[in-house]
């Protein structure tokens, strides 16, 4: 294939691929430094620990981490708020619109469809911009950040919290807050790399969240509704954007892969701890 | 008849009487009586010529009536005088007192006094030099010259330094008299007027005096002692600390005896310096070359540095040779030809009683040759006093010293079976050893600080100072005010009635790697230390933040166990002086928590999760998190993998769908 013939449209503008670019950075720091603690008694942790200088080095990195968490939080209404401005449409037209990011019926029957084209009893769905897995990732993350970060504050002021709640609390937030994590860390590092990157259709990684675009091709067989619907409404020029520059390309692919390697290794690391300890 | 015959008997009887009565009239009649004697002898003309010398005979009757022989008469000594009428025959032969005093002139003729006399020695002192003629008085009399009181003079006569005897005649001793008179003896007797001190007879005997070198004079090296116990009985036991008593009655060759350090004539309590002995053993013994050939044929050099000893606490406390090489004997060429091994109990009893009982000194007593002695560790001439810095017994040096042995892969480390290893080493680099090595502070334990400089067992006996009994007491040397505390916590034997094993000091500090408290090293232990009693406790606690945390890199600085327990002073929360108890909690969590308040103090710092009927809340949480997890996990675990084979069959698909594309395009390229 000769490369001008390659059209590339756009999916994400710069302020979410920005926005995840902070989840990745400080979900990622989050989750070394966190497990770090929460296996403590393991070899890699204190490899960690030490690599890192300390503890402590960890506990401020945790923290620090943890405001720009808040952060990208706090910008995800921002992101939101832009996008319902844009729309034109009122709160809840917007929120219950097909393509929010908020599941709906349709996601429902497309789920069904999925697991049926699973066992060859029929075509695979025709998905639009959000399949229900990408809804459900970007919902995961407003309960997580929810749970671990409140239970993460009280652990962070433990002597403020307690002017409040009980101390035992403290013993409650300390697990909610790290089985939490295990889950949210165990399932970015599995189940979104598998649906996003490490599926077949995309291996070894799909670098649509750093560069913003993909390849037309890709939308016609991925996203036959939002491609249908696109050009139905004739608005399928106004995404086709110039291809990515190749430095560009090259940088997202060298942070992409650094990211899935450190989080690959630390849910491989946290899978042989676990086995390890309850084995012991 | 009866009558007749009583009247015979009678007249018989009458006879008898009167023939002795005659008798006795006929002998006063021919014998001289004193009072004849005095007639002629009490007149002061009286004279006699003899070689030239006028001689007065005469006799001061007083003095002799007051004498102790005033009874005797004088023919009773004078015998030849006794005549039926004056003048009596001259020259008579001089009064020999052996007439009457046999035993007493059999004794002093085997005397050095009675030898001299024998060979005519003019100087040689007879009876009556001593105790005078005809006015001789009983001793008790304070005019008798052998008067206690008056011994020293009546000797003195002679024995005084400069008159014609001492000029004529070898007595190895000087000053005699004045060193008497200035002795504790001579304080005694002329200063105090005790009549019960010594004087020269009391040690040398009236009649026998014999040269110390006979064996059988009361001065003898063999004598001696038994010389000075007459008085002083109970004198073994004044010197017990200094000298075995007993070896005094039992063993007397073994001990120096009592003049080697109370001078003889100079006795006072204080040791005189006796080293005219030293001289002569360096004689020999300066000599370098001076070697021993032994059985085997090995050589051994029996030199001696005189600059070594010099400079010993030996030295200084003016201990001659012969004072630990004891067995030398006049009788042998050389003196000290087999004399033996020195044996340091002589003087350093108690000691080398300790020393016994410990384990150096029972492998000594198996002759051991890895037995270390008293000379191992203490040197042999030049040993010098604790206190001296260049002493191998200075503390400081006491870690090198003992290493020599217990170094790892030296004698004592190589039959060592337990399983203390590396002790100096780690000894040298423990607060101890950095203290005492590195910093010079003194009072830092060394070796025998902890394990007794003599008395060092194995801490599995019972009698050993490190024993788990006794370790307490031993750092309570030093460490008094923790062991004050330690004894009002609840591992203390005294608050505890239990009969599981308390811990004891170096159960948490360890022995030879004890390092200060705050150190990262011992703050890791805590835990381990907790741990082997308090398992369940400690496994909690690595459930916790402060748990976790400290099992990564600078873990040291979260609450270990000490920090809430506290260390020394611990006491269950029940206690109202524990740091625990509900009035000292909070302030206790205030040393890391500055912002604690008695609803933070509810964190539980022992909480498990695992415990469903102690920690309801825990347990149910992590559990329904668990099933969240577990849910999730169900779910896209399921998609995933019925995801994984269709894509890579729909993959397959196209693949085959592609080639065959591209194959007709081919055709197509070629018609």
């Amino acid at each position: 294939m000769d490369e001008p013939q390659v059209k590339y449209v756009q999916r994400f503008t710069i302020f979410p691929r920005f926005l995840h670019f902070l989840v990745i950075i400080s979900f990622l720091t989050l989750a070394v430094s966190g497990m770090a603690l929460k296996f403590a008694s393991e070899r890699w942790a204190e490899t960690v620990a030490s690599f890192f200088g300390s503890f402590e080095v960890l506990g401020s990195l945790h923290r620090f981490m943890a405001v720009v968490t808040f952060t990208y939080f706090a910008l995800n209404f921002v992101l939101m708020y832009q996008n319902w401005r844009k729309s034109g449409k009122s709160m809840l037209q917007f929120m219950l619109h097909k393509d929010s990011m908020i599941p709906n019926l349709n996601d429902a029957k497309e789920l069904l469809q999925t697991f049926k084209w699973f066992f060859g009893m029929g075509p695979q769905p025709q998905y639009g911009r959000w399949t229900y897995w990408e809804k459900f990732d970007y919902m995961a993350v407003f309960w997580g950040v929810a749970v671990i970060g409140s239970t993460g504050l009280a652990l962070w002021f433990p002597e403020q919290f307690t002017l409040v709640i009980p101390g035992y609390w403290i013993n409650i937030a300390t697990i909610i807050h790290s089985d939490e994590a295990l889950l949210a860390s165990g399932f970015i590092f599995t189940i979104h790399f598998f649906n996003t990157h490490l599926r077949p259709e995309k291996f070894p990684m799909d670098p649509v969240i750093f560069t913003g675009t993909m390849p037309l091709d890709e939308l016609m067989h991925e996203r036959p509704r939002e491609y249908a619907e696109l050009v139905a409404a004739g608005k399928l020029d106004e995404v086709i954007v110039p291809p990515t520059p190749r430095w560009f390309f090259v940088v997202s692919h060298v942070f992409g892969f650094t990211a899935l390697a450190i989080g690959l290794t630390l849910v491989v690391s946290i899978i042989y701890s676990m086995i390890f300890l309850y084995v012991k | 008849m009866l009558k007749v015959t009583e009247k015979q008997d009678w007249m018989k009887l009458l006879l008898i009487i009167f023939a002795l009565l005659l008798a006795v009239q006929v002998q006063n009649a021919a014998a001289m009586t004193d009072e004849d004697c005095l007639d002629c002898h009490t007149d002061p003309d009286l004279t006699v010529e003899v070689d030239g010398k006028t001689v007065q005979l005469n006799v001061d009757g007083d003095k002799y009536m007051g004498s102790v022989h005033a009874d005797n008469s004088c023919v009773s000594c004078h015998e030849e005088a006794d005549v039926d009428e004056a003048p009596h025959p001259y020259p008579m032969a001089r009064v020999d007192c052996a007439n009457c005093h046999d035993d007493i002139a059999e004794i002093f003729a085997n005397s050095l006094h009675g030898q001299a006399l024998e060979k005519n020695d003019p100087y040689a002192p007879k009876c009556i030099d001593c105790h005078g003629k005809h006015d001789i008085v009983s001793l008790q009399d304070k005019n008798s010259p052998t008067y206690i009181l008056n011994v020293p003079f009546t000797c003195g006569r002679c024995h005084q330094e400069g008159s014609p005897m001492t000029l004529t005649h070898d007595i190895p001793k000087k000053n005699i008299l004045k060193n008497f008179s200035m002795s504790i003896h001579g304080e005694g007797l002329y200063r105090k007027g005790l009549t019960v001190t010594a004087v020269c007879t009391s040690c040398h005997t009236a009649h026998n005096v014999l040269p110390h070198t006979d064996p059988n004079s009361t001065i003898s090296r063999l004598n001696v002692v038994k010389t000075c116990m007459k008085c002083h009985a109970n004198i073994e036991e004044a010197h017990t600390k200094i000298v075995r008593g007993e070896l005094w009655e039992t063993e007397p060759h073994k001990v120096p005896a009592c003049v080697e350090c109370h001078g003889p004539h100079q006795a006072r309590r204080v040791l005189y310096e006796d080293s005219l002995n030293d001289l002569f053993c360096l004689k020999c013994h300066g000599n370098p070359d001076l070697k021993l050939i032994m059985a085997n044929g090995e050589e051994k050099s029996l030199f001696v540095n005189v600059e070594d000893f010099e400079h010993s606490i030996h030295k200084e406390k003016r201990i001659a040779c012969a004072k630990c090489h004891v067995n030398v004997d006049h009788q042998k060429n050389p003196v000290c030809r087999d004399s033996g091994k020195v044996d340091c109990s002589i003087c350093h009893a108690q000691v080398v009683d300790l020393y016994n009982k410990s384990t150096h000194g029972m492998l000594s007593a198996k002759d051991d040759k890895n037995a270390p002695l008293c000379s191992d560790c203490h040197g042999t001439h030049g040993i010098m006093s604790k206190s001296n810095s260049e002493s191998p017994i200075f503390a400081r040096n006491i870690p090198e010293l003992c290493g020599s042995c217990h170094r790892e892969g030296e004698k004592a480390a190589l039959r060592y079976t337990g399983t203390q290893h590396d002790i100096i080493k780690h000894y040298q680099m423990s607060i101890h050893g950095r203290g005492l090595s590195q910093s010079g502070l003194m009072v830092s334990a060394s070796c025998t600080n902890c394990h007794t400089a003599h008395s060092m067992l194995p801490s599995s006996n019972p009698e050993s100072s490190v024993n788990r009994n006794n370790i307490i007491e031993a750092c309570a040397q030093c460490h008094l005010g923790i062991a004050e505390k330690f004894s009002s916590s609840i591992h203390s034997p005294s608050v505890s009635k239990t009969d599981k094993k308390l811990p004891v000091c170096n159960d948490c500090h360890t022995s030879h790697t004890i390092s200060r408290h705050d150190t990262a090293g011992f703050r890791g232990l805590i835990l381990d230390e907790c741990g082997t009693c308090h398992e369940h406790e400690t496994d909690s606690y690595f459930e916790t933040y402060h748990g976790k945390a400290s099992m990564l890199s600078g873990g040291e600085k979260t609450a270990k166990c000490s920090d809430c327990h506290g260390s020394h002073d611990i006491l269950p929360a029940y206690y109202s002086e524990s740091n625990l108890n509900r009035r000292h909690v909070v302030e206790t969590c205030k040393k890391c928590h500055p912002g604690s308040n008695r609803k933070f103090t509810g964190y539980l710092t022992h909480a498990t999760h695992h415990d469903r009927d102690k920690y309801p809340y825990l347990y149910y949480t992590f559990w329904g998190i668990t099933g969240l997890l577990v849910g999730t996990f169900a779910f896209f675990g399921i998609h995933t993998l019925f995801w994984m084979p269709r894509s890579f069959r729909e993959r397959f698909k196209k693949r085959r769908e592609h080639s065959r594309e591209n194959i007709l395009k081919k055709d197509d390229d070629w018609s």
